[in-house]
Formats: C-alpha cells, sequence, structure tokens
C-alpha cells in the first residue's frame, strides 16, 4: 500500500498516508490561503472571505510568508506537500502592484498554472448585510462574455476559476439547495465577479421564477502577469486513468430516429432440424418416405 | 353567443400560460453552453461593453439582471433533471447530477500498478489461492472465543511461556527459550529483508536504472552478479574462450550466431542433414503412433485450467478486495517447466517409450 521503506506503525499514520496517496478517483481539491510579507487590509479580507466561501476544503495561514511566488516557487510546493492542498491563492500588496492576488493550481506538488490578477474593487460579505447561505454550499458558476474562450489565457483562468470554487463531486443534489450562485463577468479587460443568493420564487409551471439578492464577496479584477503550464503538462495532468472511461455496451447500437438496435450472435444451425410450424398438408406420406429411403441406400453401398 | 363566450374563454386561458412561461423565459441570442455535473453555465454573447463601463449603481444593476437571466436558464436545466423525492414520501426533491464534462487537471498523476512480490509470483504459478481466515478462535483452556493473535490472543500470551519442551535431536545443554527468542528476531529479520528486497524490485522495475558498476557494490542481486560475470568474462583478448571457470559454474557454448537469435540454414549446402531430415519427417507422418506426448500435453492443461480458476476466482472477488484486487494482474500461462515438473515419474518413462 504505501510504498515507502518506512512501514506507518499505527492505523491513524496509516489512514492518513493513504488519503495523501494518488488515487483513481481523487479527493475535493484543497485550497490554501497565504499572506505575503506586505499584505495590506484590503488582500488580507479577500482572503478571509474567500475561505469562508470555501470552507471545510480550505486552509488559512495566518503568518505572513516572505516569498515571491514568479520568482522562487519552492516554499509554495513546500507548503502544498505539507498540507496536501492543491490549489493555492497568495495575496500581497506593494507599489508597482497594488491588492496583487495569485491564484494558482498544482500538479504533483508542483506549480501547474499561476495567474496574477489584481483587485480593484472589494465589496466583502460583512459589508452587505442580508442573509446568508449556509456554510459548504455547492455553488452554481456562470462565466459571461466570449473573451473566457477566445483568449488563452482567459481560458485557463475560467478552468482555474471553475477547479477553485466547484466544490465536492457529488451525484445527486437537493434542488430547493441552489442557493448560492457565482457569476463571473469578462468586459473591457476586467473581470467582475459577483456572487448572489438565489430565491426560487413560485412561477405558474414547475420551474421556479429566479430571484437574486446580492450576498457574499465582490470583486473587481485585472488580469496581471500568468505563468501557464507548457501544453505538454497541461495535457499530462489533464490524462485521466483508462478505468475512469464509460464502458461501452458491445451489441447495442442506435440510429437517427432513437431506435435501439441489438445483435444476436448465434452458432451454426443445422437447418433440416429446425422446428417450424407444422402444416399438416405438408407432412411426409409413407409412400415418399421409403422412396427417400430407398434413394439415399444405394449411395451408401457404393462409397463402401 | 356561446361559442364565441368559449373561444374567449380558451383565449384568455392561452394567454395566462404564455404569461406564466413568460417569467421563466429568457431570451437569448447564443445558447448557453451548460455542465450540469459541475453546476457551471457558460455564456458566449458578449455583453454590452459600453452600458457597463459607467461605474456606479447603475454597472451592479445590469450586472445583477445578466445574473438573473443566466441563472434562470441554469436552474431551469437543472428542474429538468430527473428528480426524486429522497427519504419517502415527504422528503426532500433530490435531482440525479450527470458526469461533469468540463475537463479539469488532476490533481496528482493517475496511480501506477505495482509488480508482484517474490511470493505472489510463486502463487499464481502455482494457483495457491488465499485461506480466509476467521477473526476469532475458540481456546480450549479459557473456554471462549479469542483473538488469533494481538492482545489476549488464544494460546495465552507467548511471552510468558514457562515451558519450552527440548526438542528430540537437540544439544541437553542449550538454552531452549534463547533460542526460540534468536529464532524470532532471525524470522523477523528475513522478514524485513524480504520486504524491502520486494520494494527495491518494484522501484527498479519502475525506473530505468543506468547499466551496472563492473565491480560488486555489496548491493547487487543474483542476476545483475551473473550479468556482470559474464561481461567481464567475455572482456578478454581471447573473448573468455581460455578463462578458467569456477568448479559448479556451468559451460556457456560460445552463441556462433553472434547474438541474432534466429539463424536460418544456406539453402544449397550439406545434401546428406537435408536428405535425413526430410526422410525422417515423412516417417513421422506415416507412422500410427501419435508424436504429441498424451500425458505431457494434458498435465499442461491442467495446470493452465488450474490458473485460470485460480484469476476467475480472484476476478469475482474483486469487488470486495478493493485496491488489492485490482492491483494484481492476470496470470501468465504456465511455462513448459511446470508441465515437466508435475508428470510423475513412471507415467514419465512410459510416455517416453510410446511418444518417441
Amino acid at each position: 500500500v504505501i510504498c515507502c521503506y518506512r512501514k506507518p506503525k499505527t492505523k491513524r499514520a496509516k489512514r492518513f498516508l493513504e488519503k495523501r496517496e494518488p488515487k483513481i478517483n481523487e479527493n475535493t481539491k484543497n485550497a490554501m490561503l497565504i499572506k505575503g510579507g506586505n499584505a495590506n487590509l484590503t488582500v488580507t479580507e479577500v482572503l478571509k472571505d474567500i475561505y469562508a466561501v470555501k470552507k471545510p476544503f480550505a486552509v488559512l495561514y495566518k503568518r505572513k510568508n516572505i516569498t515571491r511566488p514568479f520568482e522562487d516557487q519552492t516554499s509554495l510546493e513546500f507548503f502544498s506537500k505539507k498540507s496536501d492542498c492543491s490549489l493555492f491563492l497568495f495575496g500581497s500588496h506593494n507599489k508597482k502592484r497594488p491588492n496583487n492576488l495569485i491564484i494558482g493550481r498544482m500538479f504533483d506538488y508542483h506549480v501547474l498554472d499561476m495567474i496574477e490578477l489584481g483587485v480593484e474593487k472589494f465589496v466583502s460579505l460583512k459589508d452587505i448585510k442580508n442573509s446568508k447561505c449556509p456554510e459548504g454550499t455547492k455553488p452554481m458558476l456562470i462565466f459571461a462574455g466570449d473573451v473566457f474562450d477566445v483568449n488563452e489565457e482567459y481560458r485557463r483562468l475560467k478552468s482555474l476559476l471553475i477547479d477553485f470554487f466547484r466544490g465536492p463531486t457529488v451525484p445527486s443534489i437537493r434542488l430547493a439547495g441552489l442557493e448560492y450562485v457565482l457569476h463571473f463577468t469578462a468586459v473591457d479587460g476586467k473581470i467582475y465577479m459577483r456572487s448572489y443568493k438565489v430565491l426560487l420564487k413560485k412561477s405558474g409551471c414547475k420551474i421556479p421564477r429566479i430571484e437574486l439578492e446580492e450576498m457574499g464577496p465582490s470583486l473587481d479584477l485585472v488580469m496581471r502577469r500568468t505563468h501557464l503550464a507548457s501544453d505538454d503538462l497541461y495535457k499530462l495532468a489533464l490524462k485521466q486513468p483508462k478505468s475512469l472511461k464509460p464502458k461501452k455496451k458491445k451489441n447495442i447500437s442506435h440510429d437517427a430516429f432513437g431506435t435501439t438496435y441489438g445483435r444476436i450472435h448465434m452458432q451454426k444451425q443445422d437447418l433440416s432440424k429446425l422446428q417450424t410450424r407444422k402444416m399438416k398438408g405438408l407432412k411426409k406420406r409413407p409412400a415418399e418416405k421409403s422412396v427417400e429411403d430407398g434413394e439415399a441406400s444405394p449411395k451408401k453401398l457404393k462409397s463402401a | 353567443m356561446a361559442a364565441v363566450r368559449v373561444e374567449a374563454v380558451l383565449a384568455a386561458a392561452e394567454e395566462q400560460e404564455a404569461e406564466k412561461r413568460r417569467s421563466i423565459t429568457v431570451e437569448k441570442e447564443l445558447e448557453l453552453e451548460y455542465d450540469l455535473g459541475n453546476l457551471l453555465a457558460v455564456d458566449r454573447n458578449p455583453p454590452p461593453a459600453a452600458a457597463l463601463r459607467g461605474a456606479g449603481p447603475r454597472r451592479e444593476a445590469l450586472l445583477q439582471a445578466l445574473a438573473r437571466d443566466n441563472t434562470q436558464l441554469l436552474v431551469s436545466q437543472l428542474w429538468e433533471l430527473p428528480a426524486e423525492r429522497a427519504g419517502g414520501a415527504g422528503g426532500p426533491l433530490v435531482a440525479q447530477l450527470p458526469e461533469p464534462t468540463f475537463r479539469l487537471p488532476r490533481e496528482k498523476p493517475p496511480p501506477k500498478p505495482r509488480p508482484p512480490t517474490r511470493w505472489e509470483q510463486f502463487a499464481r504459478l502455482k494457483g495457491i489461492r488465499r485461506k480466509k481466515k476467521t477473526s476469532l478462535v475458540w481456546d480450549e483452556q479459557a473456554k471462549e472465543w479469542r483473538r488469533r493473535w494481538g492482545y489476549r490472543r488464544a494460546g495465552g500470551d507467548p511471552s510468558r511461556a514457562w515451558l519450552a519442551e527440548v526438542p528430540a535431536g537437540a544439544d541437553p545443554e542449550e538454552d531452549q527459550f534463547a533460542r526460540l527468542r534468536r529464532e524470532k528476531r532471525e524470522r523477523v529479520a528475513r522478514n524485513e529483508l524480504n520486504r524491502l528486497r520486494n520494494l527495491a524490485r518494484a522501484h527498479r522495475a519502475g525506473s530505468t536504472v543506468p547499466a551496472a558498476p563492473l565491480h560488486p557494490t555489496g548491493h547487487q542481486d543474483r542476476d545483475e552478479l551473473r550479468r556482470v560475470a559474464r561481461v567481464a568474462r567475455v572482456s578478454t583478448a581471447s573473448l573468455g574462450r581460455f578463462q578458467p571457470r569456477l568448479p559448479k559454474e556451468p559451460a556457456e557454448p560460445p552463441s556462433r550466431s553472434g547474438g541474432k537469435k534466429r539463424r536460418f540454414e544456406p539453402l544449397l549446402g550439406n545434401l546428406a542433414a537435408e536428405r535425413s531430415r526430410q526422410l525422417e519427417m515423412l516417417r513421422d507422418m506415416s507412422s500410427k503412433k501419435p508424436v504429441l506426448d498424451i500425458t505431457r500435453a494434458v498435465n499442461k492443461q491442467m495446470r493452465q485450467e488450474e490458473a485460470e480458476a485460480a484469476a476467475a476466482n480472484k476476478g469475482k472477488k474483486q469487488s470486495k478486495r478493493g485496491k488489492r484486487g485490482r492491483r494484481q494482474q492476470r496470470p501468465g500461462r504456465s511455462g513448459k517447466k511446470s508441465g515437466a515438473r508435475r508428470q510423475p515419474q513412471q507415467q514419465k518413462a512410459a510416455g517416453g517409450g510410446t511418444g518417441g
């Protein structure tokens, strides 16, 4: 199980190591929220709010860490290995890059993608005074804007944001519990992130009418530097093991009209011994039978 | 008069229906793309850039309206999913989400299956399967069910054993307790050594190791040393032909093909050899006795069937076994060696006689 020269001596240690080893179906990704050497109030508040949104799949580090992710990634990788987090959000502030947020993800405890975003405007959870939704709600994610598909950097940013805010993958969801929605709009070189609480109102038919109420953190972001993974590393990270592919059912096919066809493979049949419907008129009469026998026997005599 | 009223009523009903529908319909130029497994919707329509440029509450209102429209569309899609009432009639309405389609990179690379250990290889070859043992054993002395090993095991605590019998052929002066302790220590050490060897083998199998150094390092195993010895023997001026051999080392004939795996006879060469070969082939074809040794073939078949049965049982139990079951690979076909070994001695002589 644990391929290490040191075997775990307790069950607890074994469970701890089993949770961290690579699996076919992976765990939900954890995020670590780190403050840089000179983080100001805005950035700290942003980190705290995002932590509230991502609980319990996030770790908020209290102390300031003096590192520069774009220059040296070793300390980030060390933290990732210690806390088993593959997503990170690093906040810092200086004159050249005010209110800086670096959002990134890891593959195999090495940095895969990193995107630096600048916070231009921030409205915190505390500032908007209304009821909030419970902790740990799976949010609905909506991306508006054609930039998210056209530009390569925006495409990676979209993938990163989905990875970050997605939450655990569930097989079924309570329809009344769809309370939280995160809406990202990319316009004019800016990205507006807004969070709303969803109110389901009665409409005449089964599907309810949606009313939104501004709730949680809202950010106006600007894309600054990026450090994206090379294409082949990204492809390697995207690779899923074969066992996860859905198994195709053999011998079943569908045509354009929706009809399902099946194939049955039969063994070779002896057509003379087929059980068909009995037609009394076609039954062999005794005279015909003797003629057939008479014809069959002379052939036998010849071969011997 | 009545007809007009009926028409009016129908028209009014239709308008009401349309009104209801209007509250949940949203007009969009381009359809959104949905990934319901992730509760994700992507809107490709370019947002009104000019309107959003001006800061302030107007922008917020516009963003909220856009968000409301998109959320309405997403929720409509989610409500279309097959839903059921969880936990009986009174429970909440729960929808079955499909698998997420948006491809996201993994956290860690997928796990590689580890190679089987020496015992696992042997067990697969012989068709040995794991015997399921009960967790509790009946202890006659204590007259109750006790654990097989661990705290309060059946058969009492082995460290408190006050009697150690002297075995038949042993030295009467020897300290039996010391012997038992020493043997346990040796067993534990051997087990640990084998575990580390298996780990090293698995690790080596995974990564490509560079060529072995020609001097002994003390960490090489038998096969590696054999390879290295062969290379050292051949690297003399006469290519190892006059090197003395150790008493038990087998004599290796030099491969005249020079490393090629298949050798073909020249077309026109030894006429006598060709004649004898063809005559022998004709003799075999015309003889009534079978060339195939039946007993050997039957034993080989039995070996194969046993291995397949073991694999089928492993396959059935895979779901219960989980990780361990999935990691064990399919058994390979047993070689000729095991088939020959299995053959009983008297049959071999008879088989040899008839087969010939």
